[in-house]
């Protein structure tokens, strides 16, 4: 790692390998919960996890570096995170209307 | 850069012109405005290399190209679009609309320089595709196909962001350049952070075009999904995301080629045979694209895996090739499987296409043509989209890859030729098929686009 000078004392009371150490942890979490979890909304929950573990992730090495494009693409990926939640939670509502479920185990009508 | 903002303006648009009483304008406004954008495409045509948005957007030849492949193919799916007017649940403002704005994300898939451009245009195709894919919404099979496309494309955004994490974290730049530089800087000390960076993003874009072991959503998905709506999936998306591999892997990542195609050829090796093999089962012509889609990308990731100079070529001419034979076979199937509708719902199975030939001489002949495209028989554009791919690979001596790639072209000739045997050996019933002039048209050009070059592949080039 490059470590340039303008970095101000407190940042670095965290080495940088914590916070990656930290963000995979939480990635690796959401990983897991949507290939175990079967609530649709649980699963998407899930989804958010990995997407906040990636800010995380990202603004961590913007103030290390003291470099602010991580941070700008922090906020794109907060944007469109809450565009993909309206989307998403349309189709949830769309199912749960139609099936009074959003277990995803009883999705099967689609087989071959 | 003009379709981008040209799309953008007509798209908001068309979902005024919703309001209006009549909804029979939509589709020549819709027609129209994508025409406007082909033309405003090729206002950079002789302009060379053209750098947007601080650098974060380019324009060349390659990628005027690529758009131009996506808009046509985007002309004659829209103009396949038919039923919506009389259909009272059909909403054709929004998505007319989303297809146009779909686009916007295609563009930026295939100029990015930045990889904050590519995040965005792939959210922005696949947000447009999971509300196309669910709309439907009385209809349980879309529902479910929306949920499942929803649920694993956000999980493929997530890894792929966690890659471009790793990547700005090992080289400290988002730009292609800015990444470029780093990797061929630190050749001979490899980072780890870069490594797995690659490989995330590696694997995010791969669900996003369909390659195995990250394919198990495309079936159900392609199946459940409006057909038209999968027409586009397959064409469009399938396009822009390997012009998008493309641009990534030809630009940042050559310096590391030895890392990466040791683990591209493995997928492609699996991708093109769990496309073929499982397609060989289907029963559902539907369900058989699906599997076709996946076996395509793994013809396309040969090309990508030998990464010559050839590969550009080939890239662009086997996305042209399957985008037409994709969009004709979908046009068949659409009016097959509304005349033969079982059970309130579209048939579509193989059996739907019995006695076609009778009924209907220029469907069955449109439909042959595809199939023989998709299968790579000579005569067809998609024998020379294969030959380009197969002779990127021979460059690098990946002779092992290519008589795999033969072999499974041998098992696709099995499932395109079954559709064409029910259609003209098999008697079926005598319902005529009635299908609009506008969309005897589109069918009969892409399909003598398919022939045309099927027997002169040289005018490709010529044109570019």
């Amino acid at each position: 790692m490059i470590q340039p000078p303008a970095i101000p004392e407190i940042i670095q009371l965290i080495p940088l390998k914590s916070y990656l150490i930290l963000s995979t942890a939480l990635f690796v979490i959401g990983i897991i919960g949507v290939l175990t979890r079967r609530n649709a909304i649980v699963i998407f929950m899930s989804v958010e996890l990995m997407l906040n573990s990636v800010n995380l992730l990202l603004i961590a090495f913007s103030s290390y570096r003291s470099d602010p494009t991580g941070q700008v693409f922090v906020f794109f990926i907060m944007a469109v995170a809450a565009a993909e939640v309206a989307v998403g939670l349309a189709i949830i509502v769309m199912i749960y209307r139609n099936t009074r479920t959003i277990d995803i185990n009883f999705l099967k009508k689609l087989k071959g | 850069m003009y379709p981008i903002v040209l799309l953008s303006v007509l798209g908001i648009v068309v979902l005024y012109l919703g309001f209006l009483k009549s909804k029979s304008i939509l589709l020549p406004a819709t027609l129209l405005f994508l025409v406007v954008a082909m033309i405003g495409n090729f206002f950079e045509w002789n302009d060379g290399e053209l750098l947007y948005f601080k650098g974060m957007f380019a324009v060349n030849k390659l990628t005027l190209t690529f758009n131009a492949i996506v808009l046509f193919s985007a002309f004659m799916i829209v103009a396949m679009t038919q039923g919506f007017q009389d259909n009272e649940e059909a909403q054709p403002a929004e998505y007319f609309a989303l297809m146009l704005f779909s686009l916007v994300g295609a563009f930026m898939m295939i100029g990015f320089e930045n990889l904050i451009m590519l995040f965005l245009g792939v959210e922005i195709l696949s947000v447009a595709m999971y509300v196309l894919t669910g709309s439907d919404k009385r209809n349980l099979r879309s529902n479910e196909a929306a949920l499942k496309y929803f649920l694993m494309g956000a999980f493929a955004t997530g890894i792929m962001l966690f890659g471009i994490a790793l990547l700005y974290g090992a080289s400290g730049s988002f730009s292609l350049n800015g990444i470029e530089s780093f990797v061929t800087l630190n050749q001979r000390s490899p980072s780890y952070l870069l490594y797995a960076g690659l490989l995330l993003v590696l694997i995010g874009m791969l669900f996003k075009v369909s390659a195995a072991p990250f394919h198990f959503w495309t079936p159900d998905v392609y199946d459940g999904a409006p057909s038209i709506f999968t027409a586009f999936m397959a064409t469009i998306v399938k396009t822009a995301g390997f012009a998008a591999l493309f641009r990534l892997l030809s630009h940042s990542f050559s310096g590391i080629y030895d890392f990466w195609w040791p683990t591209l050829s493995i997928l492609t090796v699996l991708t093109l045979l769990v496309g073929n093999i499982i397609a060989v089962y289907q029963d559902s012509f539907k369900r058989m694209l699906a599997y076709s889609s996946i076996s395509h990308a793994g013809y396309l990731l040969i090309a990508l895996t030998s990464m010559t100079k050839q590969t550009e070529n080939a890239i662009l001419f086997y996305s042209m090739a399957y985008s037409f034979a994709t969009i004709c076979a979908f046009g068949v199937l659409i009016p097959v499987a509304r005349e033969k509708s079982l059970e309130g719902r579209p048939n579509e199975s193989y059996e739907a296409f019995n006695g076609l030939a009778k009924n209907n001489p220029l469907l069955a002949f449109v439909l042959t043509v595809s199939m023989l495209s998709l299968a790579g028989i000579p005569l067809t554009a998609g024998f020379w989209g294969k030959f380009f791919v197969f002779s990127s690979a021979v460059e690098r001596e990946l002779v092992w890859m290519i008589i795999v790639a033969v072999l499974m072209s041998a098992v696709g000739i099995y499932y395109y030729f079954r559709v064409i045997m029910a259609a003209y050996m098999k008697e079926g019933d005598t319902a005529t098929i009635r299908i609009a002039p506008f969309y005897k048209i589109v069918l009969i050009a892409a399909t003598l686009l398919t022939i045309l070059f099927g027997l002169a592949p040289g005018l490709f080039e010529a044109a570019m």
